[in-house]
């Protein structure tokens, strides 16, 4: 059921190519066809042999066909072998880019509950193996199946007796193939499966190596990585040798349909019913025609292990995207940045609220601090904002359009966020710094970087502004990374700004530095701040102290030491 | 190549038996023609229609025992090749977590992982079918050669001729093709990195609306590895081609030749039909053979990158063994005139640092962003190693002391907060394998994390991959009570506490103050407040000692101290 799904979400994906694919299956006719013709032309010849004061003369114009026929099938082989390369490869590429695309688009609760290697390896393992069955499909199903139907037009043309023989004992081969198939198509699963749960150990022991190297846990990890390695090793010996069953299987049923034209052709010449040519071209028919078998039976064990690997790729692919936006969806423009939050409820699993009946109305250009102690919900709040996850109940609103009647891309256009968590993806700091402007010119990007005193590191790296950084980020520091993420926000200065923890990795003398920049950025910004550093909070308009995902209480600096709650607590305790 | 033997070694056995039997089989196979030629020759040339029959019977019984011998050849060779896989990634585990932190800064995460899935897979894949047919293969093909010499020395020797020639193009297109597919294996890399990147820079790339951009920089990656694999594909397809142009040339050449010795009764039409037969059984071989050497190039390249791995020296050699007791009993950590160079960065990360640490002390080490903090933090447990000078624990150079004993005397708590899928029992464990519940509970307690894991559920709860069901706060205070379940007698905490809100971080210290064990304690900190009441202060400016000792004294004396002092609690908030 599911992996009929699976075959017509493949199909659906190679019909694109549906020309090449027509090209391919008519030159792997027409090849088929002069295979088939060549063991013909060489029976022919040695029943020149056969009789008694032959000449040469009859021979040669025999055996120059033969090379000219035997030269085409070579050259269209070749071709063919291209052209299938093209396709599969291209079915490949076709499924990688839809699975980025939707990478691109899955809601955010996906990725983040989702181990990343075990994606990975679905994107990048499971396509390479698909692609191999896809590829061994095209090159020998097809062909095997002409060839196949070939020979035995020929052989029934020849002589129906011997036909009947190879006819008879064939549905034996497919029965067996067929058994055997199915038998190893669940070990295929469970192999595929155990794969991904040790990609995902590895993506995390060896992503982490350095503190599991800290804490001398080599031996350990090294302990659990065995226990799924060795469970890998025997379903995947299981797997290996049930399907190689196939192989030897298949080709003692070709002996026998061998074994049978040999007994039948033999007592046939015999009787004078026909040639010894004729017998040897039929002896080689009869293995062309089992060849095939062998051939198919094989794919067919490859194409099993194809359909489990796609299953798992297409799954990914057909994961739901997040909630699309409405065909009148409002673009934000000229934000001036006021935001209201109404009776918003949210929680990441349904048994556990978080965020409950949280009301909030910012007005253009107020900066708004978020303080509570860790895990309060400040960083949900983020999330609600940049809508990386939608409200459960009530609504967010940004110029008073609920923020899920906006375009994703607007909304978060007119957002500048920075995160404590800093991601900086592989590439030269320039392509860091210019993400949310590619456009930007050399002076911009360096203005930007001197304003957020990413300049003077910068500068001192090999290569300057052209420093290639691995993909986390190398051999930054923490706080260079976070002058780097605030550089690239410094950069496009939207109407909004989000910093969360922003200069938590940063010394203060710098942070003091870039506090002036910050806060002529924030001039007529509509800003939220997360932050630990009281003295980033004491200037804000609106300080709203969470506790357990409520505002417990709201106003500014002063009004709230003077309610002398949770906030003086707070104060009071830092200082 | 070498090194590949060392993991067959578990099964030479089965690296013996498998290409034995598959040998076997072939021998039976070879019979064939011979038996054939006894049909055409004694039963059809001299009318025996008995003979016949007993020949086509001792054709099904050889058909019969080679099915046996062959599946006995696939069992061995699915059991060599999955336990050889097995040890071979618990071999590139086992390494890649014995490599020093600066063979992985150069390496990278997403280089390892392929190592570890798709190279192996690619590597089995290949072990597997060379010991199913590499030996029988060209076992056929000389075989057949000495068959055809048994027939007819003048026609052998266009089998030799043949054999050599195909030699020739077969192992021509392998090395052509070998270094092709390590360039398709490079580029598949490529597209692994731009997937993994998409998935942990979800956040960002959707903030900064670089979802476009991003799946265009991944388009081209895939384009390139397309475009690769096609090239690579064009050539190895060749082999089948060619080889079965070879060999029908060589057929029609074997005709005209065996029809002069027909001529001349050297031959009779039975012997041709052999050897045409045996031409035949040799591009069926051939085939098989392209098809093996296709993979094998696939594995052979593989394995190379496999091998790379396995080869690169940790760069850090352990002569720790000798046990000098300790030198100065009331001295737990001394730098002597300290440099540090890594090898990836542009200038030196340290420069000449000095300072001996007392027993029991709390040594706070404050400077800016990228002014080598973290760097003299990651020397006490030896993660890196000094380019110039010693780091001495217990009067002794740590390069003398044992890794692991070392390691243990250190709780390490890294910069970035890194928890692994288990349950928080699990996770405290890495810091104590034999900790009660107690003493974990009292670590978890000195940690101010009791309310993380009484909101968690108790240590019994499952923390997900990475801690991502964690804010980055909890996760912090968790990799301190994990590093502080050890009782180290040397506590570093590299800037861990960023996360904390200043209240909780004011009890973490106290509490750490308070264990009964009295570590050496190193608080690596932006905050002055966090390093204020330390015995001795480190100040660091671009990686110079810019002052050392108690806060008073630095007040007085160092002028980098101080304005990083009043940077934090300059204005109305005197302390």
């Amino acid at each position: 059921m599911k992996r009929q799904g699976t075959l017509r979400s493949v199909l659906r994906r190679i019909g694109r190519y549906r020309y090449l694919v027509f090209i391919s299956f008519a030159l792997s006719a027409v090849v088929v066809a002069l295979t088939l013709y060549a063991p013909y032309l060489a029976g022919e010849a040695i029943d020149q042999i056969a009789v008694t004061g032959f000449t040469m003369e009859a021979l040669s114009p025999i055996l120059v066909r033969l090379m000219l026929c035997v030269a085409l099938t070579a050259l269209l082989q070749w071709v063919m072998n291209a052209i299938n390369n093209r396709v599969t490869f291209q079915v490949v590429r076709d499924l990688r880019q839809e699975a980025l695309r939707k990478i691109g688009s899955l809601p955010l609760a996906y990725i983040d509950s989702h181990p990343h290697g075990e994606l990975v390896s679905r994107v990048i393992t499971d396509a390479d193996q698909f692609a191999d069955g896809l590829l061994m499909g095209f090159t020998q199903l097809f062909a095997g199946i002409i060839t196949i139907l070939g020979t035995l037009a020929i052989l029934f043309a020849r002589n129906w007796q011997i036909a009947l023989v190879v006819v008879l004992v064939t549905p034996l081969s497919l029965f067996v193939a067929r058994f055997i198939a199915t038998k190893t198509h669940d070990m295929f699963v469970q192999q595929s499966r155990t794969r991904g749960e040790m990609t995902a150990y590895i993506d995390e022991m060896i992503g982490n190596a350095k503190v599991v190297k800290a804490y001398g846990r080599e031996s350990q990890s090294l302990h659990e990585f065995d226990d799924i390695n060795d469970r890998l090793g025997k379903i995947g010996m299981r797997a290996t040798f049930f399907s190689s069953l196939t192989n030897p299987s298949t080709r003692f049923v070709n002996s026998m349909v061998y074994a049978g034209v040999a007994l039948t052709g033999a007592l046939s010449v015999l009787r004078g019913g026909m040639t010894v040519g004729l017998l040897t071209s039929f002896l080689s028919y009869a293995n062309q025609y089992t060849k095939p078998f062998n051939e198919i039976s094989g794919v067919v064990t490859e194409l099993q292990n194809a359909i489990a690997c796609a299953a798992r790729l297409l799954e990914l692919i057909h994961e739901p995207s997040q909630t699309p936006e409405p065909s009148n969806a409002v673009e934000l423009k000229d934000v001036k940045g006021s935001v209201t939050l109404e009776n918003v409820d949210f929680s990441y699993t349904p048994e556990k609220a978080l965020i409950q009946n949280f009301n909030l109305s910012v007005q253009p250009g107020q900066r708004v601090a978020i303080v509570g102690p860790t895990g309060c919900g400040k960083t949900t709040l983020i999330n609600l904002l940049m809508r990386f996850y939608d409200v459960d109940a009530g609504s967010v609103r940004v110029e008073g359009h609920d923020v899920r009647q906006t375009t994703r891309r607007s909304l978060r256009g007119a957002y500048g966020m920075v995160l404590q968590e800093t991601w900086l993806k592989a590439g030269t700091i320039r392509e860091n710094i210019a993400m949310g402007k590619p456009e930007a010119t050399e002076e911009e990007i360096i203005a930007a970087a001197k304003a957020s005193h990413a300049h003077s590191f910068i500068r001192r790296l090999p290569q300057g502004y052209d420093t290639v950084i691995g993909e986390d980020g190398g051999m930054l520091s923490q706080g260079q990374k976070q002058l780097l993420c605030i550089t690239r926000v410094m950069l496009c200065l939207p109407p909004m700004l989000i910093l969360d923890e922003a200069t938590s990795s940063i010394d203060t003398r710098t942070e003091l530095k870039i506090q002036s920049a910050f806060a002529r950025m924030m001039e007529g910004r509509t800003s939220f701040i997360v932050a630990h550093r009281l003295s980033t909070i004491r200037n804000a308009d609106v300080i709203l102290v969470m506790r357990d995902g409520h505002i417990v209480e709201q106003g500014d600096h002063e009004s709230l030491l003077a309610q002398n709650g949770f906030y003086a607590e707070l104060y009071y305790a830092a200082q | 190549m070498k090194e590949l033997w060392r993991y067959l070694q578990k099964y030479k056995k089965e690296c013996v038996l498998a290409p034995l039997f598959k040998m076997l089989e072939a021998s039976f196979e070879l019979m064939i023609p011979l038996v054939m030629r006894t049909i055409i020759d004694q039963g059809i040339g001299g009318s025996d229609a008995p003979l016949i029959v007993r020949m086509v019977l001792l054709m099904v019984a050889l058909g019969l025992v080679g099915l046996l011998a062959a599946v006995t050849a696939q069992y061995f060779s699915a059991k060599a090749a999955t336990g050889f896989a097995v040890s071979v990634r618990h071999a590139l585990f086992e390494h890649m977590e014995a490599l020093s932190f600066s063979n992985m800064d150069r390496m990278g995460t997403s280089t390892m992982i392929t190592r570890m899935t798709s190279d192996v897979n690619q590597a089995q894949t290949g072990v597997n079918m060379t010991l199913r047919l590499f030996l029988r293969s060209p076992f056929v093909v000389f075989g057949a050669m000495v068959m055809a010499f048994t027939i007819d020395t003048r026609s052998a020797l266009i089998f030799v001729a043949v054999i050599a020639a195909l030699s020739l193009v077969v192992f021509g297109l392998m090395a052509m093709n070998i270094p092709m597919m390590r360039g398709v294996q490079r580029a598949l890399e490529d597209v692994l990195g731009a997937t993994r990147e998409n998935l942990t820079g979800a956040r960002v790339i959707r903030a900064f609306r670089r979802e476009d951009a991003q799946y265009e920089e991944f388009l081209k990656r895939n384009e390139a590895l397309v475009n690769r694999q096609k090239r690579a594909g064009r050539v190895s397809g060749l082999m089948n081609p060619v080889t079965y142009l070879m060999i029908n040339f060589a057929i029609a050449w074997l005709i005209h030749t065996g029809a002069l010795q027909v001529q001349t009764g050297i031959l009779t039409a039975g012997q041709v039909v052999a050897l045409y037969n045996y031409m035949s059984q040799i591009l069926v071989e051939l085939i098989k053979l392209a098809n093996l050497i296709v993979t094998m190039n696939k594995a052979f390249a593989s394995w190379k990158r496999i091998e790379d791995v396995l080869r690169l020296q940790p760069d850090m050699r352990e002569d720790g063994s000798v046990h000098v007791p300790a030198i100065h009993a009331d001295e737990a950590v001394r730098f002597e005139n300290v440099s540090l160079h890594y090898p990836t960065a542009g200038e030196e990360s340290l420069q000449d640092i000095s300072f001996t640490a007392l027993r029991g002390q709390m040594i706070g080490v404050i400077g800016g962003t990228g002014s080598g903090k973290s760097s003299l933090a990651r020397l006490i447990p030896r993660f890196y190693d000094a380019s110039h000078g010693a780091v001495l624990v217990d009067g002794m150079d740590v390069r003398e002391w044992s890794q692991a004993e070392l390691r243990h005397k250190v709780g390490y708590v890294p910069q970035k907060a890194v928890l692994f899928h288990g349950t928080i029992r699990d996770n405290l464990k890495w810091g104590n394998p034999d900790a009660t519940d107690e003493d974990l509970m009292n670590a978890v307690r000195a940690a101010q994390a009791e309310d993380v894991v009484n909101a968690k559920g108790g240590l019994n709860a499952m923390l997900e991959q990475g801690g991502r069901n964690l804010s980055g706060g909890q996760r912090q205070r968790l990799t301190i009570a994990r590093a502080l379940a050890r009782r180290p007698e040397i506590l570093v905490l590299d800037d861990s506490a960023s996360a904390l809100d200043q209240a909780t971080d004011k009890r973490l210290r106290k509490a750490i103050r308070a264990l009964d064990y009295h570590p050496t304690t190193f608080v690596i900190s932006q905050r002055a407040a966090s390093i204020r009441r330390a015995d001795q202060i480190v100040v660091l400016e671009d990686g110079k000692m810019a002052g050392l000792g108690t806060h008073a004294q630095l007040m007085e004396q160092c002028e980098v101290y101080r304005e990083i002092y009043e940077s934090q609690y300059g204005g109305e908030a005197s302390a």
